[in-house]
């Protein structure tokens, strides 16, 4: 059976070439697979510098791969030329950015994106139909229309915004979704809603979600399985509550003990 | 309502409004005049001003009033046309170049960088030599557009090239626009400012070197236009002669004119971005 | 005698658009006391006015930032201050003598183009009134003790990683021996393994200098490992104040309970509900209580009249007609 997403081997490096011997490799041969029709939250854990980013935008199709190949429903991802390919692609695989309020532009409102893509991605014709559109993928997110039509983005919170992105990745009815650090820049209180969402969507809607996350304590909360990558290397990789229980690498081990836990430690006296 | 409501709070935007719609309104008298711009000696010549000739006559007979109508309204059209074809090449070039990079960008740059170089006072004297009779306003006008885009093409390039590395670009992308959409709906309103500003810019440089050309005698001289006045005014050495008004109006509207557009690029600055217009967020 | 006294500040940004006079209520009305040598934890999310707090008393204050009421005054040995009155002599003597900064990002406080040196000469050589080769060799010293190579010394900024750097501004704002440090988000934009070494950095010279430190992160899991004390700030009121380990215990304003209920754990895996809502508009916040819109505990008092802090336990504060039930 076709895998719904499938890396093998796959690096980028920049730099280097004719006249500079300095090469980053900021992936390094690596491979993985989401099967289809098993819906499931994916998650890259890595700090700065760890190539988790790079991943993102390669499986998204904004970065091409230096080596190694990136099969997306069996199609290879470098075979994908031209505006139609493309969009049938971007159909099925949509991002969600780390920052919602680099997500949008400021002097635009946010329905305006929403309207687009069921406009150009999800083919609905008609302006009634459209609202109707946005408006279904805003309540999915416990949103609605009325709340958000009209609004530009300096007039919401972080955790509204980034549902609004969420519900616009979600109007093609996408088969992926690469959430690129989804909650890091999103108050501590509104966060765990939008990682519930992430959960909800898996179980719901049957969406598979690639979670790219420095966070370990959200990570165990809401992935399935995991990956943590060091410096453009996968270094550990298993069942998500499995890795984060017992980690075997010792980098792996070093995270984990770095992991702060909003607890006061018992035992220590301060001053 | 925002204009109005700009009227009133923001006082340079309200001078310069002041000062445009002087001369816009004085430049469409022209359609009011009871004398030919061309004709001459219609009126007794170099009469100071006075309750009947409002800005004096010059030695050539002609209603000083009147005839700086018509210079103005000339004037300010060459400018406006000027600005508006420059600005069309340089977002065409800015906004292509910035979005696709790459050889698009390299060679569409080469080019710019080309016209940036060329000296331009020298270029319009030799097509004058070279054109001598069929110079025309409108080929004039023309020449300065191609001549008048290129460093702005730079500064528009440099805001696309910015713009397409941010998310939102991303995820319009995404949203499946089409990059004809996203340059004209998402990046144009940060490059709307500039080029604002510098159509103003654009309007006081194109008036300033027609008026130098035309006052050297470098254009058609038979069509009034701020600078020819000066022209003729200096042919017929009117400093020396002690009609100090010929001279005086022309560089008083001119340069009216200049502070009004300055004075507006300026103000209306702030005033395009939607943020500061409500206000700031208080993150 | 505290350190540091606030007393009833309150500091708007008053601007104007289109001739409409309107206020961001960034700091209303907060109160608050740091003792000699405690880390006093200042924890608030977006638009709850702790970076706006800070300036005020750093007195860093620019129109359209403005303080209406209130007071701010630091006790040194040296003597009191206060900083809505002092000259600009007075607070230049004070700053980085007695009261220095750690910002969140290392790179706006060291200058790109020159070596790490001169921001060691610049901020602190005068206020150490040493001959320049004394002065560069307290300088190493303090590295040492920190634990950092001199060398770094002749580094450029951009030579040094993220953490590096932050370890620098560090020593750079504890050269002079400061009675009294305030620390905005340090830790905020690096990596876990980073932070864990930074804040054990903090930790350190704090017990070392006995600096009172003001320290500033909405990372309750920061607060949690290294505040001795805790005041919670939301939109522009200080909600709650007590000693770290009672208010994780036993939180008692609602949206404190809450927003500790939401943190996620490493190794915990029960379901946690989000906060609902959206944090208050400064520009035009909620009357009475500004939590009451959010609050499952809120009744007509609380949105008419704001709760004032009082205390319900011994250093515990709390400001709620209805606060969460003592444990």
């Amino acid at each position: 059976m076709t895998a719904l997403l499938e890396l093998q081997n796959v690096s980028r490096h920049y730099g280097g070439g004719l006249f500079s011997r300095r090469q980053v490799m900021a992936v390094r041969d690596v491979s993985l697979r989401l099967e289809q029709g098993r819906p499931e939250i994916f998650t890259v854990v890595g700090e700065s510098g760890s190539g988790k980013t790079t991943l993102a935008r390669m499986i998204l199709g904004m970065v091409t791969p230096s080596s190694g190949a990136i099969r997306f429903q069996g199609t290879d991802l470098s075979t994908v030329h031209g505006a139609r390919a493309r969009r049938a692609f971007m159909r099925k695989v949509q991002p969600i950015f780390q920052n919602p309020f680099e997500a949008f532009n400021p002097m635009k409102r946010v329905d305006r994106y929403l309207f687009a893509t069921a406009r150009r991605m999800a083919d609905v014709t008609g302006a009634a139909a459209i609202a109707e559109a946005a408006d279904t993928a805003l309540k999915s997110v416990g949103l609605s229309l009325a709340e958000v039509g009209g609004r530009f983005p300096h007039q919401l919170s972080g955790g509204q915004l980034q549902r609004v992105a969420i519900a616009r990745a979600l109007i093609p009815r996408p088969a992926l979704l690469v959430a690129d650090e989804p909650v890091s820049m999103i108050d501590a209180s509104l966060r765990a809603s939008i990682v519930n969402l992430l959960r909800e969507l898996r179980d719901r809607n049957g969406l598979t979600i690639i979670y790219i996350t420095h966070d370990l304590a959200t990570a165990y909360y809401v992935s399935d399985r995991i990956i943590i990558m060091r410096q453009g290397i996968v270094v550990e990789s298993g069942e998500a509550r499995a890795v984060l229980d017992n980690p075997q690498h010792p980098y792996s081990q070093l995270l984990k003990s770095a992991v702060l836990s909003p607890e006061v430690p018992t035992g220590v006296s301060h001053a | 309502m925002d204009f109005l409501s700009l009227l009133r709070v923001n006082r340079q935007f309200a001078a310069g409004v002041v000062l445009l719609a002087v001369i816009a309104g004085f430049a469409c008298l022209s359609f009011f005049s009871p004398y030919p711009p061309n004709d001459s000696f219609v009126v007794p010549p170099d009469v100071p001003p006075s309750a009947e000739y409002w800005f004096g006559t010059t030695s050539r007979g002609q209603d000083l009033f009147w005839l700086l109508t018509f210079a103005i309204r000339n004037t300010l059209l060459f400018g406006i046309v000027v600005a508006v074809l420059s600005r069309l090449l340089a977002l065409l070039i800015g906004l292509v170049a910035g979005y696709s990079g790459g050889l698009v960008d390299r060679a569409l740059m080469s080019i710019n960088d080309t016209f940036i170089v060329i000296p331009l006072f020298p270029i319009l004297v030799l097509f004058y030599f070279v054109l001598k009779d069929h110079m025309s306003w409108s080929l004039l006008a023309l020449m300065m557009a191609c001549l008048g885009w290129s460093y702005d093409a730079r500064l528009i390039r440099s805001v696309a090239l910015s713009l397409r590395h941010r998310e939102f670009t991303e995820t319009g992308i995404f949203s499946g626009m089409s990059t004809r959409q996203i340059l004209v709906e998402e990046h144009l309103p940060y490059v709307l400012p500039i080029v604002f500003s510098t159509t103003m810019n654009n309007i006081n440089w194109s008036i300033g070197l027609e008026v130098t050309l035309s006052v050297l005698g470098f254009t058609d001289i038979n069509t009034p236009t701020v600078g020819v006045m000066i022209y003729w005014a200096n042919q017929h050495t009117a400093l020396v002669a002690g009609i100090w008004w010929w001279i005086f109006f022309p560089v008083l509207l001119v340069v009216m004119t200049f502070i009004g557009l300055f004075l507006l690029a300026v103000s209306m600055n702030e005033h395009i971005d939607p943020r500061s217009r409500l206000g700031r967020s208080e993150r | 005698m505290s350190v540091l006294v606030v007393e009833g500040l309150r500091a708007y940004y008053r601007t104007s658009a289109f001739g409409v006079p309107r206020d961001v209520r960034a700091v209303d009305d907060v109160s608050l006391a740091v003792e000699a040598g405690e880390i006093y934890g200042l924890a608030g999310e977006s638009s709850s006015g702790k970076t706006t707090l800070i300036k005020t008393i750093a007195a860093a204050t620019q129109p359209p930032l403005e303080v209406l009421a209130g007071s701010v005054t630091f006790n040194f040995p040296s003597g009191a201050i206060d900083m809505q009155r002092a000259g600009r002599s007075q607070l230049a003597a004070i700053r980085w003598r007695h009261l220095s900064y750690i910002m969140q990002g290392s790179m706006s406080v060291l200058n790109p183009v020159r070596r790490v040196h001169h921001a060691f000469v610049d901020f602190a050589f005068r206020h150490l009134g040493q001959p320049m080769p004394r002065f560069l060799d307290t300088v190493r010293a303090h590295l040492q003790r920190l634990q950092l190579a001199p060398d770094v010394l002749d580094a450029f900024p951009h030579q040094l990683s993220g953490g590096m750097r932050q370890r620098v501004t560090i020593a750079l704002a504890t050269v002079c021996r400061p009675e009294f440090i305030i620390a905005d988000e340090p830790t905020t934009a690096l990596d876990v393994v980073v932070q864990k070494d930074v804040l054990a950095m903090i930790r350190g010279i704090q017990r070392e200098l006995g600096s009172s430190i003001l320290f500033v992160t909405h990372d309750m899991a920061v607060h949690a490992n290294l505040a001795d004390r805790l005041g919670i700030l939301y939109a522009g009121r200080l909600v709650e104040e007590g000693r770290t380990a009672d208010i994780f215990r036993a939180p008692r304003h609602p949206y404190t309970a809450h927003l500790i209920a939401s943190l996620p754990r490493l190794g915990d895996t029960a379901p946690k509900a989000g906060l609902g809502g959206v944090p208050p508009n400064l520009a035009d916040p909620p009357p009475g209580c500004r939590f009451h819109p959010r609050c499952p505990r809120a009744s007509a008092i609380c949105r008419r009249e704001v709760p004032p802090l009082e205390p319900v336990a011994p250093g515990h504060r709390v400001g709620c007609f209805h606060p969460e039930p003592a444990p």
